[in-house]
């Protein structure tokens, strides 16, 4: 179908003509964060369909991503470089699920409209004075309309109605399914004797703003968690092994034991091996909490998660990829059971009320009017009009249009939500737990004190000459030098920078290639200066905790690192709650302990050791940069290492909570007037389609007011 | 009241004929990509309608 649609694809020679008598589906599919306009959409095509490796190629500015159609199986790294160089991140999408999943319940929106119009234009022909004949005829049009298509569109309701009855629950949708059901059968047969009230309008209408509610809901979710697993995309997802003496690029899960693969300065491990180097420094930060460097030698073993600090280095794996310590805790924090599997949403807890309540009403209201009267059919009729006419419409869009707006919102921000109760919960968080490393702080080298200035401006010409994430991660401490005029610059990758600074021979990088000193080190002409590594706080968290503790949270920091490093941050940061040198199931005991406490906690971590403690917290954050793991134990994942996100997630969430909590007095309003009305038997299917659409309308607009 | 005969059947036509339309732009996959298709508007070489 996207094949067909592809423009580009008549202008991209005999490759896709082949393609389009083959196969016609995209084969890969590459992510582009940065992907924003026409031009790039333009610059992006232009470039992959004019590939002779490419039958075509079509972006999706929406999802910013870009399906191709090639040979299956082609390595898609020439692409990458070529879309990098015109100045496109790009990375390869690893869950290939294309497609839009809600597809279907458009479909049953647009049936739903068009059936809701037309009946309802038959209604109002009936509501202004249509009598006998013509009466019973527009009903007998309305029903052949109506039936099949509540049936149809409806048929979600149904189904969840009937798996939440299968567990003994009530959820919102049993009385949705059972108005519904109850609507076009009682309106049937007033059609099928003559009578004068036939309620498909309202059956349809109910059907109409409900599926919209849906659609609303997942297409935002479906987007929240599109992006949240592009973005685990961005851990690498091949490596270089090396084949003889060449080195190939490989997908990670077909790493086998005893392969050897080549890292560059800065990967990440990608499985548990063995180095073969002969020496490196190690950043185990994302496993243990600790910030400083770690040195270790040739022979020993490295876990997957570490990061290589210098390098470039070989490694031995020593497990498949499948059985990395990386995957093992990524099934460990799947299985590990937190407080959000044990909170009931407010919509759950909502219908537990109403729906006994209403069913109540309107049987007690068919015994009173049995007994009073005598007749049962009068009495049928009036408990069906009450239950119609107290329309759990309101209540079913009271939590999703909240939700899809507040999640709009986050999303706009660069915050994405990922759980569905996740906005609730966080609501109630009354207490912030940060990780240190990672969340608060990241590491970055600097000058050693006592450097002349004139270096320093060696240093960060050299730093801005690089691209390597450690050399300018130099740059911020930098800020007050000159950089010095550099000649003849050269990057060796892996290994560092060198250059001349008016004759002298200059150069930045690992010391085993500048021959002396140990980890990085500057040479200025015959001068060493080794950089220190230090910890810094991330620009934002100074103004993010200020606000935090502005709106009255009580705030922790929970770190896997030593006291001195911990209580050095906590006063640059003035965090009063510092737990140091706590291993990950500590973590989780600790965030156990201050739950017991009544404490609802929100556990903002980025780390493997912090899965745990994500997993079992109220509700939990985790910062773009965090690894997969990470991120999919956490409910909300921010993009980017932006902590001011923080302080906006929980004033949302707030808000909506207070957004949602309105909406169901609003419905609640509403019913108080309707169902007294419809227990004297006044009701009429004119009254129950005003009583529908203004509540909805007043529901939504009130959502909209969410900030 | 025998132009109902006429009308009724007319409206529902034109009703369902929207419909149509409706599943048709469904099944050319026109709400996969509405931040696209806004932009794509901008580009020149974009004449050929989507087969």
């Amino acid at each position: 179908m996207s094949m067909a649609t592809c423009p580009g694809c008549v202008a991209a020679g005999p490759v896709a003509e082949q393609a389009a008598a083959g196969a016609s589906a995209p084969t890969h599919e590459l992510i582009l964060p940065t992907l924003h306009c026409s031009a790039c959409i333009r610059a992006v095509e232009t470039l992959l369909n004019g590939r002779d490796d490419v039958a075509c190629a079509r972006v999706n500015l929406s999802r910013k991503r870009v399906a191709i159609t090639a040979a299956p199986g082609a390595d898609p790294t020439p692409w990458i470089t070529a879309l990098t160089a015109i100045g496109f991140e790009a990375h390869e999408a690893r869950n290939d699920t294309a497609g839009t999943p809600d597809d279907g319940l458009i479909l049953r929106l647009g049936i739903a409209g068009f059936a809701m119009m037309n009946v309802m234009l038959l209604s109002v022909a009936v509501w202004s004075g249509a009598t006998d004949a013509t009466r019973d005829f527009f009903h007998w049009i309305a029903a052949t309309i109506a039936l099949p298509a509540a049936l149809y569109c409806a048929a979600p309701f149904f189904g969840s109605a009937l798996s939440a009855l299968r567990a003994a629950r009530l959820n919102m949708d049993v009385p949705i399914a059972l108005a519904i059901l109850l609507a076009c059968g009682l309106s049937l047969y007033e059609t099928m004797i003559g009578g004068a009230h036939a309620y498909f309008d309202a059956a349809l209408s109910l059907t109409f703003f409900l599926l919209a509610g849906r659609v609303l809901d997942t297409r935002m979710r479906s987007a929240a968690r599109s992006a949240a697993a592009d973005l685990a995309a961005l851990e690498p997802s091949r490596v270089m092994r090396i084949e003889g003496a060449t080195r190939v690029s490989c997908p990670v899960e077909e790493v086998r034991v005893g392969d050897v693969m080549w890292l560059a300065a800065g990967a990440r491990v990608p499985v548990d091996g063995i180095l073969l180097s002969p020496g490196a420094q190690l950043d185990r930060s994302a496993l243990t909490g600790e910030s400083d460097a770690v040195e270790v030698s040739e022979g020993r073993a490295l876990t997957a998660g570490e990061v290589v600090l210098t390098g470039p280095v070989t490694v031995r794996a020593t497990v498949d990829a499948q059985g990395s310590t990386l995957r093992r805790l990524v099934q460990l924090a799947a299985l590990a059971e937190g407080a959000r599997s044990r909170y009931t949403s407010l919509a759950t807890r909502a219908a537990g009320i109403y729906a006994p309540l209403v069913h109540g009403l309107s049987f007690a209201a068919f015994l009173g009017w049995s007994v009073a009267t005598g007749d049962i059919y009068h009495a049928l009729t009036i408990a069906i009009a009450t239950l119609i006419i107290t329309c759990p419409c309101a209540l079913g869009l009271a939590v999703p249009a909240v939700a899809t707006v507040a999640t709009g919102r986050l999303f706009r921000m660069g915050i994405l939500v990922k759980s569905e109760t996740a906005l609730e919960r966080l609501a109630e968080v009354d207490t912030v737990v940060f990780d240190k490393t990672g969340t608060l702080s990241d590491g970055a080298l600097a000058p050693p004190p006592g450097v002349p200035e004139a270096v320093l401006g060696v240093l960060k010409a050299l730093a801005e000459a690089s691209n390597h994430p450690l050399s300018r991660s130099v740059l911020p401490a930098l800020r007050s030098s000159e950089a010095q005029k550099l000649d003849t610059v050269e990057e060796v990758r892996g290994k560092g920078v060198r250059a001349t600074c008016g004759g002298v021979p200059v150069a930045l990088g690992d010391a085993g290639w500048i021959g002396q000193g140990a980890g990085t080190v500057l040479n200025v002409g015959d001068d060493i200066y080794p950089l220190m590594r230090v910890e810094r706080a991330v620009p934002d968290a100074d103004k993010a905790l200020q606000s935090l503790r502005a709106m009255g949270f009580e705030i922790h920091m929970l770190t896997g690192d030593t006291r001195e490093n911990a209580d050095r941050l906590a006063v640059t940061l003035s965090v009063d709650h510092v737990h140091a040198g706590v291993g990950p199931e500590n973590k989780q005991a600790l965030i156990d302990a201050l739950q017991e406490r009544g404490r609802k906690v929100l556990m903002i971590g980025d780390g493997l050791n912090d899965t745990l403690a994500l997993s079992g917290a109220w509700a939990s954050i985790a910062p773009g940069t965090a690894l997969e793991a990470s991120q999919n134990a956490a409910d909300v994942v921010l993009l980017g290492q932006n902590l001011s996100g923080v302080p906006a997630v929980l004033r949302i969430a707030r808000s909506a909570r207070r957004r949602i909590l309105e909406n169901f007095a609003l419905a609640a309003g509403y019913n108080c007037i309707a169902i007294p009305l419809a227990l004297m038997g006044f009701a009429t299917p004119l009254m129950a389609a005003l009583a529908m659409s203004t509540s909805s309308i007043t529901v939504t607009l009130n959502a909209l007011r969410t900030r | 009241m025998n132009i109902l005969i006429l009308l009724v059947p007319c409206s529902l036509l034109l009703g369902l004929g929207a419909l149509v339309a409706f599943v048709w732009t469904l099944r050319h996959d026109q709400y996969s990509d509405p931040a696209g298709d806004a932009a794509r508007i901008l580009l020149d070489d974009e004449d050929a309608p989507p087969k």
